[in-house]
């Protein structure tokens, strides 16, 4: 037997799914159509050109090689950094930490998410890549000869490179993975840790054998959301990094510019058709990275559902 | 009937409390309520309240002064100046949608721009009148180096990566008194498109046509240095830079007490100054035809006349010379004139530098043409 009610519902939460399949596929459509005739005018290698000279409609030269370097690496910074640390964060609220206390944390946590992207980056170059600087000299000097650690294609002291920008990240998207993870490890199922205990299990033994396995798969998507924001981060990238025309060294104190960071400090001269196009087919690349991304999480969670 | 009346009564209040609140900011903005130079000027008031403009943001401080003026002069009139871009600011301007348009770079015929102005003022011939300038400033980080003169070919070739120490014989040879360090030139540079960018490499192009061989345009090109993001971003990581230099507007040079080179045409180290920046704008010449007052870039540039500071951004507004309604036209006069006259000290201290007489009054003229 169907109520209307079913129906309603039903065609409700329907058509909510194919809106937003929709809406996806829309802008796709839309980078793709407004880039393409952009790219068929380039006068360089789209994928492999480290130029980026698009004031001249009539000779585009544009390449995305050092964007996709600078997005990527400030992105994994900021990932290795934040992971760690959320982990940590959501086990101690939801294991060690006594209640009242969990939920006012969980609330200051929280409230990180809600500075304005502006304020993370005026405090990321004015206040924190000073007081990092000898941290980051200290690097350059004695963990040097790993490449990552070399000198880069900007003055270490300017502050305005890969690793600053990675450390403001983390902390910008600590609270996504955070707030995740801590509703996902909630949700271990009593029966689960009260056998482990009952077993003898120590507190971390429980963790272990209990907490961590179901929650995996819950904390790499909770990851991967904190991974999106940091690929798409704008306004305070744009504000952090140093530009450079320099070939970058591949090292984390590289300058540069990401592909949200790029169409930003273009956008205040938009106004031909064709250098738009060229950055929005900027913003197709990193659409479609986002998107490999998630397809790559997804496959990943989907191998380890050891709960379901 | 009711709700009208009462909505007179909150209209008067309004209007009462913007009066008394305009009477509050004018304690900030010097000794009398409006400047000098405004307070003995006649302005033929009236036509439509609110005029639109928009366009180039480098002029966006310099209006928020003009508006300020011609809300005190013309009683009831105001002035919406958005900031969006040049380009932006011309094509508002051909489509009708604002009455005029600020630019970076005058009209131009090749893209067309001409003829659709002329099409918007209905057949009539578009101006362009150069009405806000602002010095460009050569700003430096040198600790206990205060005196730093250079030339535009020596300032081509720190730009483009040919001179990378402070100490190089080139400009020791410029600045003999002064003891510059062996510390390596860290070039800042716009990372954002910008017209200041545009303007200064058109300064480099015209100043050192030799040494400046890497083009210009809205985006830096001269291949050396960091970039940073708007003038605020330059000025602060010059300021946190040792040996760093930089191009920047002359008020963020000063709010940022950055040392600020002085520069030699031929003729001697020019300092920058509201007057050696007057100088240089009294001596531009006029290659537009009759009102039409596009400036001559190379005789600001390349000026050689002694105490006139080559390196300014001048910017335009693009007007109908007819072709306005009765009411926008007496609207738009009214501002442009209270505009040419604004006070010098506000104006510099906002960066930008008042109009010198003579070349006032070609811009006065230019604008009681408007028909």
């Amino acid at each position: 037997m169907v109520r209307p009610g079913d129906r309603i519902f039903r065609s409700l939460t329907s058509g909510a799914g194919v809106f937003i399949v929709v809406l996806i596929a829309a802008i796709g459509i839309f980078l793709l159509l407004r880039a393409i005739p952009s790219l068929q005018r380039d006068n360089v290698n789209f994928l492999l050109s480290r130029d980026w000279v698009t004031s001249d409609p009539a000779n585009l030269r544009f390449g995305i090689i050092d964007l996709l370097w600078v997005t990527v690496a400030t992105s994994v910074v900021a990932l290795v950094l934040a992971t760690p640390v959320a982990l940590g964060i959501a086990l101690f609220l939801t294991q060690y930490a006594p209640r009242k206390l969990a939920r006012s944390l969980a609330y200051v946590v929280d409230l990180l998410a809600a500075v304005p992207s502006i304020i993370f980056g005026l405090w990321g170059i004015q206040v924190l890549a000073p007081q990092l600087l000898p941290f980051a000299e200290w690097l350059n000097e004695y963990l040097g000869w790993i490449p990552i650690f070399a000198l880069g294609n900007v003055s270490t002291g300017g502050g305005g490179n890969i690793f600053i920008s990675g450390v403001v990240l983390a902390v910008m998207i600590l609270p996504i993975i955070t707030a995740v993870s801590r509703e996902i490890f909630e949700r271990t199922p009593t029966a689960h840790v009260e056998g482990a205990l009952a077993l003898g299990a120590t507190k971390w033994e429980v963790v272990r054998t209990t907490v961590l396995p179901f929650g995996k798969a819950g904390f790499i998507s909770a990851a991967m959301l904190g991974l999106g924001r940091a690929l798409g981060e704008t306004i305070a990238l744009t504000t952090i990094l140093s530009a450079t025309d320099a070939q970058p060294n591949y090292t984390i104190f590289d300058g540069g510019a990401t592909f949200a960071s790029r169409i930003a400090l273009g956008s205040a001269e938009f106004n031909d058709n064709l250098t738009v196009g060229a950055y929005i087919a900027a913003g197709l690349v990193l659409f479609l990275i986002t998107f490999a991304v998630n397809a790559l999480a997804r496959t990943v969670v989907a191998g380890k559902k050891e709960y379901a | 009937m009711k709700i009208k009346q009462s909505g007179a009564a909150i209209g008067l209040v309004a209007v009462g409390a913007l009066l008394l609140s305009a009477c509050g900011s004018d304690n900030n903005t010097g000794a009398q309520g409006t400047s000098s130079s405004l307070a003995n000027l006649s302005v033929e008031c009236g036509g439509k309240a609110n005029i639109s403009a928009e366009g180039s943001s480098a002029q966006k401080n310099a209006m928020d002064i003009f508006a300020k003026d011609f809300q005190a002069k013309c009683q009831g009139q105001k002035i919406a100046y958005t900031k969006s871009g040049s380009g932006k600011g011309i094509s508002q301007f051909t489509a009708k949608q604002i009455d005029f348009g600020g630019t970076d770079s005058p009209l131009s015929k090749e893209k067309g721009e001409v003829d659709k102005a002329a099409q918007r003022c209905e057949g009539n011939p578009a101006w362009n009148l150069p009405l806000v300038f602002g010095p460009v400033a050569l700003a430096y980080n040198l600790p206990n180096v205060n005196n730093v003169v250079l030339n535009g070919e020596l300032a081509a070739k720190i730009f483009s990566g040919q001179i990378t120490k402070w100490n190089d014989p080139a400009l020791a040879a410029v600045n003999p008194g002064a003891a510059l360090p062996d510390k390596k030139i860290v070039v800042i540079y716009r990372s954002d498109e910008s017209g200041t960018t545009e303007n200064f490499q058109t300064y480099l192009k015209t100043a050192a046509p030799q040494a400046w061989t890497k083009g210009g345009g809205k985006k830096f090109t001269g291949g050396v240095g960091e970039g940073k993001e708007s003038s605020d971003g330059v000025s602060s990581a010059t300021k946190s830079t040792d040996g760093a230099i930089t191009y920047v507007e002359w008020s963020f040079a000063k709010n940022a007490k950055l040392g600020i080179a002085k520069v030699d045409t031929g003729a001697g180290a020019v300092e920058l100054t509201s007057a050696s920046a007057a100088k240089a704008i009294d001596g531009a010449q006029v290659k537009g035809t009759g009102n039409d007052l596009v400036l001559d870039l190379n005789s600001i540039y390349g000026t050689k006349a002694a105490g006139a500071y080559p390196l300014l951004l001048a910017t335009y507004e693009v007007v109908c010379s007819k072709g306005y309604d009765a009411d926008t036209t007496r609207a738009v006069k009214a501002f442009l004139t209270v505009a040419a006259n604004a006070s010098a000290s506000e104006l510099e201290a906002a960066g930008y530098v008042a109009l010198p007489e003579t070349f006032k009054k070609k811009l006065t003229t230019a604008v009681s043409a408007i028909a």
